[in-house]
């Protein structure tokens, strides 16, 4: 027990700390983004991902949200097991035609309003795998859709910037609170 | 012993029951696979017989050449690889199948008849398996005739009237998980049946995420395929990007520059380091060692933004392209490797060491999920899972490609089977890796990192073998007249572990499902395509 409490000692809180990737641009982001939670959210924004037939590259880049560099949470943003408690799905695609229905009732069973945002370039517009016999492509040819963030796959960072700006456009009604 | 003294008495012993077996002329985009050719009608006692022979089953996929559709079967023993071709009629596509000797032919088989329509008459599992309800079961997609855009349903519908296994007696209750899981993880579907805690059965059902990758792969040119390979899964990008480029350029008799082969090496090691790096995190994770998983998190996290600096991109997604690399490493991104390796070292001990000997962690890893070493090799099984469990199989040092060919490999292997041995495999590779990334950085040759790609004249067809994070991947590549690709096949090694977890999580409960899934971290991306 003592060497976990040391080696946290000698870690410290890392997340305030990038100097020597020099990323500003990370608690930029990170403090818009609570402060965008906070008046739209209560300081919570729940977000339920979804792959709907993704490769997992995505996947790779949503799950370092939650490492200690990013940290996500402490924006008051927070991943949920379940689409009934969730503000928000973050679809990563192409939509395989096996996965349509299950995006279906994802959506459905996510309350109203909601933001669903597309991941990826394979999201956004189908990728590499396109419309085929098997990819119904972009997210958006199955559920609807309020912003999209590219990438191959999107950086955490990009991923931050893409849900701030989702946040804010609704905030500018140019998203329908009750689709 | 040498790569293929058994083949002579295993052929003989095909003749002496009466298999016309021929061993099919030298091909280079194949070797150092030897290929024999065998008859439809003599394709199970030749499975029949590389079970006796105690060869490895290691994958089966059908190339449709018009008339006739071509089936293969690779079997592995004693390092040498070994290519079964056999032909059915389009019309009457009927084989007999090998699942009644390697149970890891069971999926792939159905896999098969599911996207060709090869009917394997003594099959044991009639069930479809790739197929769920985008295709009619009337309908083959990798049939040549099938177009890529298929005839979907306006809306395609859920896949209902899967006969599961069905288990019945008091106090057996059914629990169905996903296809949406509650983490961030990859969809596909599992059927447990538990009494009380303890899971009697569990069966997968995937699928979930077939993206058609194997008929999106006719047609492109090697760059396009490189792009496609590089997105079969993306945590094993390099693997598959370097396996299918391997295929392409062994088929095309291309030589790669030595830097390029070495900084492909590099891109594969540091591949390796960021997956395990973050799976010991998610393991520690699943059974609520946070303090581990931030730890794991913050290194994987660190890696992969040296890999950004070096390389272009945090999954080194594209890096590998035909004839070499994309991208060639500066005197700063050598010394930030080195420098990198030098901090991890001592970091990665101390959390080994406090992994090790912490009770509570120790608690649930032993002793959960094992896998014995008689089941692991009754499936061959592949990478770390398989090493956990004795079987000592590392594709960069038992059939080696340059530049491993030039390099020691040790290959850590364990017997106890469990969670603990798969964690501890993975960390001995890391630090094996770490040693492998330096030494390659050391010897760097100066010169090009790319050969210029001409596309080979003519059908010519190629494979490729690497051992990836995951463990042994495999492509094959058939390249048309017109010098595109005409059939690509990626075998991800998810394919043959996938099945080893329904195994290893009987008689452990069902809290303890994710940490053996995340142990064994079977890809669905490759292994649905």
């Amino acid at each position: 027990m003592l060497r976990i409490l040391g080696k946290v000692q000698r870690i410290g809180i890392i997340t305030e700390s990038l100097s020597p990737w020099d990323e500003p641009a990370l608690s930029q982001v990170g403090e818009q983004l609570k402060a965008a939670v906070g008046r739209r959210f209560r300081g919570s924004l729940a977000i339920r991902q979804v792959d709907a037939g993704s490769c997992n590259g995505c996947e790779l880049e949503i799950q370092a949200l939650n490492n200690p560099y990013y940290g996500i949470e402490r924006f008051g943003v927070h991943f949920v097991a379940s689409p009934r408690h969730a503000d928000m799905l973050l679809v990563t695609g192409p939509v395989s035609r096996h996965m349509e229905e299950a995006l279906r009732r994802v959506h459905a069973a996510t309350p109203d309003p909601k933001l669903v945002i597309a991941v990826g370039n394979c999201g956004a517009t189908g990728g590499e795998f396109g419309v085929s016999y098997a990819s119904a492509g972009a997210v958006s040819n199955v559920v609807p859709v309020d912003a999209v963030i590219t990438g191959c796959p999107p950086t955490p960072l990009d991923l931050m910037r893409g849900i701030l700006e989702a946040i804010d456009a609704r905030k500018a009604g140019r998203v329908s609170a009750t689709r | 012993m040498r790569r293929f003294d058994w083949l002579d008495p295993f052929l003989g012993r095909l003749v002496a029951e009466d298999v016309a077996v021929r061993e099919l002329p030298a091909c280079s985009g194949l070797a150092p696979a030897r290929v024999i050719g065998v008859d439809a009608d003599d394709w199970g006692k030749l499975g029949q017989a590389a079970r006796h022979w105690g060869c490895r089953w290691v994958g089966c996929w059908g190339d449709d050449i018009g008339e006739h559709f071509h089936l293969y079967s690779c079997f592995e023993k004693d390092r040498g690889y070994l290519l079964a071709r056999t032909a059915v009629r389009r019309l009457t596509p009927i084989l007999p199948s090998h699942t009644p000797y390697f149970a890891a032919a069971d999926r792939a088989e159905r896999h098969l008849q599911d996207l060709f329509g090869v009917a394997f008459g003594d099959h044991p599992d009639a069930r479809r398996w790739i197929r769920h309800q985008a295709w009619k079961d009337s309908e083959y997609p990798l049939r040549k005739d099938f177009p890529l855009a298929g005839h979907p349903q306006p809306q395609t519908p859920a896949d209902n009237h899967y006969k599961f296994l069905f288990a019945q007696g008091s106090g057996v209750c059914e629990i169905p998980v996903g296809p949406v899981h509650a983490s961030i993880i990859e969809p596909g579907h599992f059927r447990f049946q538990a009494v009380g805690e303890t899971v009697l059965h569990l069966e997968q059902r995937l699928g979930y995420v077939h993206k058609g990758t194997e008929k999106l792969a006719e047609g492109r040119d090697a760059t396009g395929l490189a792009r496609l390979a590089a997105r079969v899964s993306g945590d094993s990008t390099v693997a598959h990007s370097w396996a299918a480029c391997m295929a392409m350029e062994k088929a095309a008799a291309l030589e790669v520059p030595a830097r390029a082969l070495a900084l492909r090496a590099i891109l594969a090691e540091r591949e390796r380091i960021a997956n395990h790096l973050g799976d010991i995190g998610a393991i520690c994770s699943d059974v609520s060692f946070s303090f581990a998983f931030y730890q794991f998190s913050r290194l994987r996290e660190l890696w992969q933004r040296v890999n950004l600096a070096a390389f272009g991109h945090r999954l080194l997604m594209d890096c590998i392209v035909p004839g070499g690399v994309a991208t060639d490493l500066t005197t700063e991104a050598i010394v930030a490797q080195h420098e990198q390796i030098r901090t991890f070292r001592p970091q990665l001990a101390r959390l080994m060491d406090i992994l090790n000997t912490s009770p509570t962690v120790e608690d649930r890893l032993i002793g959960t999920g094992k896998l014995s070493p008689e089941l692991a090799a009754e499936f061959g099984a592949l990478g770390y899972v398989g090493r956990a469990s004795g079987i000592d199989l590392d594709v960069r040092r038992d059939s080696p490609y340059a530049p491993y060919d030039a390099l020691t490999i040790p290959v850590p292997v364990h017997r106890s089977g469990d969670v603990a041995a798969r964690v501890r495999v993975r960390a001995e590779e890391i630090g094996n890796s770490f040693v492998l990334i330096e030494n390659l950085l050391d010897k760097l040759v100066a010169g090009p990192t790319h050969a210029p790609w001409v596309p080979p004249a003519g059908n010519v067809t190629g494979l490729g073998v690497v051992e990836g994070w995951r463990g042994e991947t495999l492509a094959f590549v058939r390249f048309g007249d017109d010098g595109r690709i005409a059939r690509y096949y990626p075998r991800d090694p998810s394919m043959i572990n996938w099945p080893l977890l329904e195994l290893l999580i009987h008689e452990n409960i069902v809290p303890d499902f994710p940490v053996c899934n995340k142990s064994v971290n079977g890809s669905y991306s490759g292994n649905d395509l």
